[in-house]
């Protein structure tokens, strides 16, 4: 099992060695870079650049250096000193601008995750237990509409309600008399008065694809024979229920528990967009807009190695959970 | 081991007679067909159905809210007009319905000229007023004072075909790179195994936006549209050449191809004419569930603005002129592209979930837990079982 994992962490030290190209080939792709933006913003400004700015500009970020000198930079600076580099467009390091929005981010992720559990988890078992009752073809249905709203509608029509028929403002994280408060009682209450819909919206989705899973793994348990078996000694229905079934169809809980560790700084992209939250993901769009290109090659290889990661953490709390799983990577 | 022959009284059905047979018996699917046949008529014959061009405006009426089709003896099928308020500090037009502005409305009226399907020059149209020019916003028109439902429409053509289109792409990949891999195994396989893994382990929608603003700017709508399904596909094939590459694996060992082989059937013919036939209908079907993830992708692309762009008409394009919920608030009607792609993608859900199952009637390989729709995963038996141990 070592050996089997040891082999699975030199595989992602490839793959996260691949992205990391991918990621710089993917920022150097559009056309022209920040400085031809900002040339560009410049002249809609009505102002325009002197080319000796414009030269400096370009020296200072090293542009004009070959790009595999740019990647070579960049790279090393990430393994040998931490440092991501620094954003053109906020002039800060990328570190210190993604490292302000981890806690509302990771505040999202996790909640809208354990909302996911709490619902999806008790609704799966009773849709599985009691198969083609009217409970269960009603959740199914629900579930089927959960799968097919796009995100960013679903929060739009909470915001539309929110905003017509209780007159407050749902985006954003606070109401405006709280904006610049200090933090005090009220303001964490305002906080979680804003916070309930976004996490909402993002779990929604995720709810109703994890209700489909937990119920499909749970009626490949449910009339197995060693539930027959266990019937037949007389255990009570719900403690073999909980007992057996239950706990070999949990697999998809750990397989999903991996998915927090990007979470923790992308957010939700489309619905921070839509909710304006201070999340990564807006960072990353507007990023991606103005060719801000350590910021967005620095997001997506932090991003892609919490997704690596995230995945192999997965796979070894699988391995804790379900001795089935444990057994197969002994034998590879 | 012996064979029996089918014998002449037993009769036998094709493959595809089958199928039909297993999916009609599905409810959910038909009733996914039923939506989606009408919905991509209306698409491919969208400027016929549509009552307007995509681009008419009417810079007067901004933001009109959806009118009510009313029919009277004296008048036939007829709109109210609308009286128009001008908000004095904030500039706000406010419409009221005004039953003394009737304006009349047609089926079969002459209105914007088209090519339809691009070749049969025609002005008629379904429904529209029937003096060309008044207005008549069935569900309401959008900040340009363009008709919402003419553009709802239009955009139903983009948004039904990127899904397909973006699947054949993903079709062909999935099957060659799979293929690929299954078939010679060893260090081939292991290269494309460790290549996917990759492409999956990038997350998809930093991807999606780094990729497509990464489009130059300047292409026309009709390239850009390519780009994107391109982009689209990257995730769909992955995972179809992983079910691709298992289903040769384990075909692979089967008795009717090493039969083949022994019969001296060259390796592209086993391929061709033996291998993939008995797992094709499987991977359709399976990818006609990819179809919706598609449409949604697009959706949202586009809605970033970092899809499709105007002049382009798509859903996505048009949900992005509801972004802001002031807006919203103000035109709710703005959201109706939104529900169109909800009821699609349902539709699809059910509609691929029951193809998925008619493909595979047997229910078995290991696919017992993909194939059959999760409300029919047990027998009716275990569910006689599970009701007398509940009661009990």
């Amino acid at each position: 099992m070592l050996g089997y994992f040891g082999r699975r962490l030199l595989y992602v030290v490839v793959t996260l060695w691949a992205i990391s190209i991918a990621a710089f080939v993917i920022i150097n792709l559009p056309p022209g870079d920040y400085v031809s933006t900002l040339i560009a913003n410049a002249q809609a400004g009505g102002e325009g650049l002197t080319p000796a700015e414009i030269e400096n500009l370009r020296l200072r970020y090293g542009l004009d250096d070959p790009i595999f000198l740019q990647y070579w930079r960049w790279i090393t600076a990430i393994l040998l000193h931490g440092d991501f580099g620094q954003s053109f467009a906020w002039n800060q390091p990328v570190a210190t601008l993604i490292g302000e929005r981890v806690a509302l981010s990771a505040i999202l992720s996790i909640s809208s995750l354990l909302m996911v559990w709490a619902i999806a988890f008790p609704i799966g078992i009773y849709s599985a237990v009691k198969q083609y009752s009217w409970g269960d073809y009603g959740f199914s249905f629900l579930g089927f509409i959960g799968m097919a709203v796009p995100e960013f509608m679903l929060a739009l029509v909470l915001m539309y309600i929110g905003f017509r028929y209780f007159g407050a403002s749902v985006g954003g994280l606070f109401s405006p008399e709280f904006q610049d408060a200090a933090w005090n009682l009220g303001k964490v209450l305002d906080l979680m008065g804003h916070l309930w819909v976004p996490i909402l919206v993002i779990g929604v989705s995720g709810t109703a694809g994890m209700i489909r899973v937990t119920r499909a793994n749970l009626l490949d348990e449910l009339y197995r024979p060693y539930v027959h078996t266990a019937r037949a000694k007389g255990l009570p229905e719900w403690k073999l229920l909980l007992k057996y079934p239950v706990r070999m169809s949990l697999s998809p809980f750990f397989s999903t528990v991996g998915w927090l560790l990007p979470g923790l700084i992308g957010g939700e992209t489309i619905v921070s967009v839509v909710m304006s939250l201070p999340t990564g993901g807006p960072l990353l769009l507007s990023g991606v807009m103005s060719q801000d290109m350590y910021l967005v090659g620095s997001f997506i290889m932090i991003l892609s190695t919490l997704t690596v990661v995230g995945t192999v953490v997965s796979d070894l709390a699988l391995a804790w959970w379900d001795p089935r799983i444990r057994k197969r990577y002994k034998r590879e | 081991m012996f064979l029996r022959r089918p014998t002449k009284e037993v009769g036998t059905l094709p493959q595809w007679r089958l199928m039909w047979r297993q999916f009609r018996r599905h409810r959910l699917a038909m009733a996914g067909a039923a939506i989606l046949i009408p919905v991509y008529f209306v698409a491919i014959f969208a400027e016929f159905f549509a009552p307007m061009s995509s681009s008419t405006a009417n810079t007067s009426m901004t933001y009109a809210p959806p009118q009510m089709v009313r029919y009277s003896g004296e008048h036939g099928l007829h709109v109210y007009g609308y009286t128009t308020e001008r908000d004095a500090t904030t500039y706000a037009q406010t419409y009221t319905e005004d039953p003394a502005k009737v304006v009349r409305v047609g089926l079969f009226v002459h209105g914007d000229e088209y090519r339809l399907l691009g070749l049969i020059p025609s002005d008629i149209h379904l429904i529209g007023p029937v003096t060309k020019g008044e207005p008549v916003f069935l569900l309401g028109s959008d900040g340009n004072g363009r008709d919402l439902l003419s553009r709802l429409i239009h955009g139903a053509r983009v948004s039904l075909s990127i899904g397909l289109v973006g699947v054949a792409a993903s079709f062909l990949l999935g099957m060659l790179i799979g293929g690929i891999s299954g078939y010679f195994g060893g260090g081939v396989d292991n290269v494309v195994q460790r290549v996917i893994e990759f492409l999956m382990a990038i997350p998809t929608l930093p991807l999606w936006m780094a990729l497509s603003a990464a489009l130059p700017t300047d292409w026309g709508p009709l390239t850009r549209y390519f780009a994107i399904t391109v982009l689209l596909s990257l995730i769909g094939w992955t995972g179809l050449a992983r079910d691709v590459r298992g289903r040769f694996l384990s075909l692979r060992e089967e008795d009717f191809v090493t039969a083949a082989r022994l019969d001296g059937v060259g390796r592209l013919s086993i391929i061709f004419r033996h291998m993939i036939p008995s797992f094709a209908s499987h991977i359709i079907a399976s990818l006609s569930l990819a179809i919706p993830a598609m449409i949604l992708g697009e959706t949202s692309l586009s809605f970033l603005g970092l899809g499709l762009q105007a002049p382009a008409v798509s859903w996505g394009v048009l949900l992005e002129g509801a972004q802001n919920v002031r807006v919203v608030a103000n035109a709710p009607w703005l959201l109706a592209p939104g529900v169109a792609v909800v009821i699609v993608v349902v539709a699809m859900n059910f509609f691929g979930d029951g193809l998925r199952d008619a493909a595979d009637p047997y229910g078995s390989a290991g696919g017992a837990r993909r194939r059959k729709p999760f409300w029919r995963r047990a027998g009716r038996r275990a569910s006689a079982t599970i009701n007398m141990a509940t009661e009990r």
